[in-house]
Order: C-alpha cells, then sequence, then structure tokens
C-alpha cells in the first residue's frame, strides 16, 4: 500500500437514537457502524461488501460526513474530516462524491440533465457561461450519453442513461475519491455491464479512488482488487480479493460466496446454509456478532462471550474469526 | 421400437399468448405470440430483463392482467388440457390458488397488513376448501413450519410488519402452497432477498417441490438462479421468447445473440474478467418494438435481412429453438 492512503478510517462508530413505540416514549440506539477502520489509497478501489441492514451505506456515507458520527475519526488527504468548519467542509467535498444506487430518487425530475450537471460547477466556482456548458457537453460525452442530452430531462432517459447523468454530475467538480452505493443494482444486467465498463474507464483516465458498496459479490470481484466485507456494523474480513474469494477465511463470508447461484449448471457447490435472518442493529449479539448464525463445527464459549478482533491471517488479508486459523 | 406412448397433454401449454396495453403512446404489446410448456412436476426458467414481458405473461396465465390490458384473442392458455381463457370469472377464481399460485417479489404488498399471517393463511384454504375453521387455522400452522418459521403456532398470530422480508416470502409461499397447487409461479421470488436469504428460499422451494410434485415456473433476471435451479428454460426479449432450450444446452451453447449477450455481461464470482462485454443500447420501448428482428439494433451479426424480416424460432438441435437467422446462415456470424 501507499505511504499515505486518501481517505483513513479509524474506530469510526455511528448510532443513530430513534423513538419507537405508540407514544415515541422509548428510545432506541441502532448501531450501524460500530467502531470501523480501513484505507482507501489513491486509484484504488476498495470495495465493500454486505447484506442489508449491516451498515455499508451508513459507512459510506458517515466518511463523507453526510451523517454524524458518534466517535472515531475520518481524514481525507491528511486532514481531519470531522474537525473543518462549514467552509472547508464544502471545499472538501468538491474532492469526494457519491453515486447512489437510484438514479431516479437523486435526480430533479423538473431540472434538465445539463443544469444537475453545471450546478456543481456553479456552486464550486469551476467555470461560468460559455465555458461551463462545454465543460457540461464534455462530461455528459464522457460518460457516454448522446449529444443534446443536456436539454433533456430525466424521465426522457432510460434507468442506465440517467446513471450515467448521475455520474457526470459527480465529475463535475473534478473530485478524486468517489462513493459508489450500489451504482449499478437497479440496472438490468446487459445495462450493469456498461455502467461498471465506464466506472473502471474513468477511474484509469481520471485516476479516480472508489469506495465501491454492493451487495453483490460478483460486481465486487469484478471492480475491485481489496475488498472488505461488513456484518451488523463491523468489517469481518479484509483484504485482497483473489484471496477472498478464492480463499475466504471467515464462516460468514463462506456462506455468503456460496450462497451465490452460479451461472453455470455443470457447477455444484457444497452450500453453507446459514440459519436464520440476521440479528437486528438495535440489539447485537455480544461476543462475535455472527456466533447466532455461525456454522462453525468448532463454535465454542469464547465465541458467544469475546469479541474477535481483526487478525492477520495471510499477507494483508486479515479476519474477525477465533477460529478462523483451526 | 414400440410405438410412442399416448402423449399426455403438458401440465401448462401456452400458445400464442398476446397482451396488449393500450395507453397514451399507442399499444404497447408487451407479450407477443408466447408459446411455452411446463409439464407435471417441472421447473421450468422464463428469464429476461425488465420490460420483456415475463412478469405480463405469469399474470395472463392467470388472467390476472388489468386494464388498460388485455389478452388477445387467439390467446390460449391451457392447464391440463382446460382453456383458462374460456372460463367464467368463478370458474378461473377456483383454478387460482387451488390449481396454480402465485408469488411475487415484493411480499409486503401481497399480504394483508391488517389481518394476523395465520388468519390469512387460513381464509385462503378456506376460500377454496370447505373445511371448519379450526382445521384451516390448523392447517395454516402446518404450513408455515413446513415454510421453516420457528415457532410457527406463535408467529401466526403476527402481522405481517413484524416479520422481516425473508419470513413474509416465506409465509407467502405457505399461503401459496396452503390448497397444494399443481403448478406455482414464482416471479422474481427471491429479488429483494439477501443472497444468504435467496437461497435458504430456494433450498426450502426445492424440498417443498419434491414433496408436493408440484410444477414452477420460475421467473427471474437472474441467470445463475436459472442455472441452479431450472431443466428447461425460455428467454425473452422485447415481448417474444427468443430461446428455449434444456437449461444445460443454453448455458452451453447459446443460440441466440441475445442470450450469448447476456452470458458475456455477468460479473462472476468464479473467475476474474478483466472487462465485461456489455450488450450495446437499451432495451426498446413495448410501444416501438423494431421491425425485423426486435434485438437486431443491439445485434452484434445483424445483417440487412434481420432489419426487415422477424425470424420465427428456428431448431438448432431437437428441443433448442433460437428466434435468429443465424440458425438457417451460420456463415453470417461474426468472428
Amino acid at each position: 500500500m501507499t505511504a499515505t492512503p486518501l481517505v483513513e478510517v479509524r474506530d469510526l462508530v455511528t448510532h443513530f437514537t430513534h423513538r419507537v413505540g405508540l407514544f415515541g416514549t422509548r428510545r432506541e440506539v441502532v448501531q450501524a457502524v460500530n467502531g470501523v477502520s480501513l484505507d482507501v489509497a489513491a486509484r484504488e478501489t476498495l470495495g465493500l461488501v454486505g447484506e442489508s441492514g449491516c451498515g455499508k451505506t451508513t459507512l459510506g456515507r458517515t466518511i463523507l460526513r453526510l451523517v454524524a458520527r458518534t466517535s472515531g475519526e475520518v481524514r481525507f488527504d491528511g486532514q481531519d474530516v470531522f474537525a473543518l468548519d462549514l467552509a472547508a467542509l464544502r471545499r472538501m467535498r468538491r474532492r469526494m462524491q457519491i453515486i447512489f444506487q437510484d438514479p431516479d430518487g437523486s435526480l430533479n425530475p423538473r431540472l434538465s440533465i445539463g443544469r444537475a450537471v453545471r450546478e456543481g460547477i456553479e456552486v464550486h466556482r469551476l467555470a461560468r457561461g460559455a465555458e461551463a456548458d462545454g465543460r457540461v457537453e464534455a462530461l455528459l460525452a464522457e460518460v457516454g450519453l448522446p449529444a443534446g442530452s443536456a436539454a433533456r430531462y430525466p424521465h426522457e432517459f432510460s434507468g442506465g442513461q440517467r446513471q450515467r447523468a448521475c455520474i457526470a454530475r459527480a465529475l463535475a467538480v473534478e473530485p478524486e475519491f468517489i462513493v459508489c452505493d450500489e451504482p449499478v443494482s437497479a440496472l438490468d444486467v446487459s445495462v450493469q455491464a456498461q455502467v461498471l465498463n465506464l466506472l473502471l474507464d474513468l477511474q484509469a483516465r481520471r485516476g479516480l479512488s472508489y469506495l465501491f458498496i454492493s451487495h453483490d459479490l460478483a460486481v465486487v470481484r469484478h471492480v475491485a482488487p481489496r475488498v472488505a466485507v461488513m456484518y451488523l456494523g463491523r468489517i469481518v474480513e479484509h483484504g485482497p480479493s483473489d484471496g477472498i474469494y478464492q480463499r475466504p477465511l471467515h464462516p460468514y463470508t463462506q456462506a455468503l460466496l456460496t450462497a451465490v447461484p452460479v451461472p453455470d449448471p455443470k457447477t455444484k457447490r457444497a452450500r453453507v446454509v446459514l440459519a436464520g435472518d440476521p440479528p437486528s442493529p438495535v440489539n447485537p449479539p455480544g461476543g462475535c456478532p455472527f456466533h447466532p448464525r455461525c456454522q462453525h463445527p468448532g463454535k465454542n464459549e469464547s465465541c458467544r462471550t469475546v469479541r474477535p478482533e481483526l487478525r492477520e491471517l495471510a499477507p494483508g488479508h486479515q479476519v474477525a474469526c477465533h477460529l478462523a486459523d483451526r | 421400437m414400440s410405438g410412442p406412448a399416448p402423449a399426455r397433454p403438458p401440465l401448462l401449454e401456452v400458445h400464442d399468448l398476446t397482451v396488449n396495453f393500450s395507453g397514451s403512446d399507442g399499444v404497447a404489446r408487451a407479450v407477443d405470440g408466447v408459446d411455452l410448456t411446463v409439464e407435471e412436476g417441472e421447473t421450468v426458467g422464463l428469464v429476461g430483463e425488465s420490460g420483456c414481458g415475463k412478469s405480463v405473461t405469469a399474470l395472463a396465465i392467470l388472467r390476472l392482467v388489468e386494464p388498460p390490458g388485455h389478452i388477445a384473442h387467439g390467446s390460449s392458455v391451457r392447464l391440463g388440457g382446460r382453456d383458462l381463457l374460456a372460463l367464467g370469472a368463478k370458474e378461473i377464481r377456483a383454478v387460482r390458488g387451488n390449481h396454480v399460485a402465485l408469488v411475487f417479489q415484493e411480499p409486503l404488498s401481497a399480504l394483508n397488513p391488517v389481518l394476523r399471517i395465520g388468519n390469512q393463511i387460513a381464509e385462503a384454504i378456506r376460500a377454496h376448501e370447505a373445511v371448519t375453521r379450526g382445521t384451516a387455522r390448523w392447517r395454516a400452522v402446518e404450513m408455515l413450519t413446513a415454510v421453516g418459521i420457528p415457532d410457527a403456532k406463535r408467529r401466526a398470530s403476527a402481522y405481517a410488519h413484524q416479520l422481516s422480508g425473508g419470513m413474509r416470502q416465506r409465509v407467502l409461499l405457505a399461503m401459496a402452497l396452503a390448497c397444494r397447487p399443481q403448478l406455482l409461479l414464482a416471479d422474481e421470488p427471491t429479488t429483494a432477498l439477501d443472497v444468504t436469504i435467496q437461497a435458504e428460499i430456494l433450498e426450502l422451494l426445492d424440498g417443498l417441490q419434491r414433496k408436493l410434485g408440484m410444477a414452477v415456473l420460475l421467473i427471474t433476471h437472474n441467470l445463475g438462479i436459472v442455472a441452479e435451479r431450472t431443466r428447461r428454460v425460455y428467454v425473452m426479449y422485447a415481448g417474444q421468447i427468443v430461446e428455449e432450450a434444456a437449461t444445460e444446452q443454453l448455458f452451453a451453447a447459446p443460440a441466440h445473440p441475445y442470450t450469448e449477450g447476456l452470458l458475456a455481461a455477468i460479473p462472476r464470482l468464479d473467475e476474474r474478467r478483466d472487462r465485461l462485454q456489455a450488450i450495446p443500447g437499451q432495451v426498446p420501448p413495448a410501444t416501438a418494438w423494431p421491425e425485423g428482428c426486435r434485438f437486431h439494433p443491439r445485434c452484434p451479426h445483424a445483417w440487412a435481412k434481420c432489419g426487415t424480416e422477424m425470424p420465427p424460432l428456428l431448431e438448432v438441435t431437437p428441443g433448442h429453438r433460437a428466434r435468429c437467422w443465424l440458425v438457417k446462415e451460420p456463415e453470417r456470424r461474426k468472428k
């Protein structure tokens, strides 16, 4: 890894409090992110996988300070993101962007695609007038939208094209780091491949760093040389994708990988079928957060009582499991 | 050689099924001349991307297409030889649930939010069978146990919103299977679920299917699920069946360029590809299917004829057909 990573996350914790019950008299604390540390190097993609409710989206948003942290630290290019005043935060926001799963919900239906892309350029005073128009045209061309798209509105485009527009909007402010939150999950397979290829091309051309969040392990393998697996607010395994995909060490990662149906009828795999639903992040189990669903034959008392820390068991490959090396 | 055994009609036989939607942009031919069969106890895949007509096909089989959609004259849907499109309203209601059941992608919207789940299943049973309230209730709990809901007796008095997505999908399956249908139409039954839960539900469905001897038409966009769970498969594009084959054959030697394109476009867990082969362009809207072969604007092999003449389903090998002129003129295939 390079000397200073572009993004450094240390012991990050994000808890939400919300009122429940008929009269909102009871408070619940959702422990969405529960002590996460990770790095993203310049020009690198870190994949972040996990199932719904594991906290991966909240983690991405906390890193961008779109959500308040409870404790811990995020450094971007060496600067403490949570220590910035609002003016400095705004300058920092130009350098870090986010792309969401649902391009429909994140584009204003009354704003032409050109206006949507132009907004960031104007807010950050990167260009004006004809120069800004030229930049918008160039960006839309760069993401593969047809000429003349700038004057058209979101509903005139297909889902894949709208996601391209969102990518153009994110690129407009010339960011270095983009959180891609399930960017292709709402797209059909044939279009999904187009958008993934586009993201890879843009990264090569512009030297971008991505935190690529997805529930789809195959998609993550395709884009990310390094992967972190998240479960109930914690990273349970972390390392080079080849290692994780070929030799997963955490029982959760193993179950996750064998659960993915492989598009080859000749492949017959032994499947680790997990019993039960993931526990609620309001009341995560003690010890290892995965222990109630864990199928490891060596499961023992310490799994129920002692929380395993991440340990490095192969070069760069860390796992939070007491039994991973047994 | 002895003569062939007298042919039994397939359990489900859909012939020339066409569903039109009339709207302000003209008529959308969402399903256009679909032929498909499902044998007793068989699992058949119906695969395609959004807007290809696969869900409308399922709805049309049970005559659940709502206006402005309508099933065109000349379509036929036969279940065990009986023409479902000719049945009266009361008779088709008896078929639904009793002989053919449907499960959807979104379990929350398919469940009644103000009814306890046990009562909902019991009600479904009593709608189709003359049994007492007590018996229906007992069978509902039995069904909930069969779909792997722990502590089913207590859970039967829960409401839908109190359950997780995976649990709701189990409840829906329990409801669908309560009357032991011969055919289950499963429309993206696991798409809204996490992979680990998806695996559980599909295993469960497999087990129940074997136990009940039920046939399943599994409608999905996920080729992995098709590969693992089906014996035969139909591929749909732009309202039409474009390829049908035994599942192994389809994956080993896809004949339609669309099927080939889909297989090349999916990222795989089992191998790392440097670049995915995307299919260029977009799925056309149903109000403006292209002339000739509907895939020709996106097809790497298309030549003049493809833009003017729609290919029929042509036989590649017995049981394997593709709607592509390449079947007749393989020398046109570009390397």
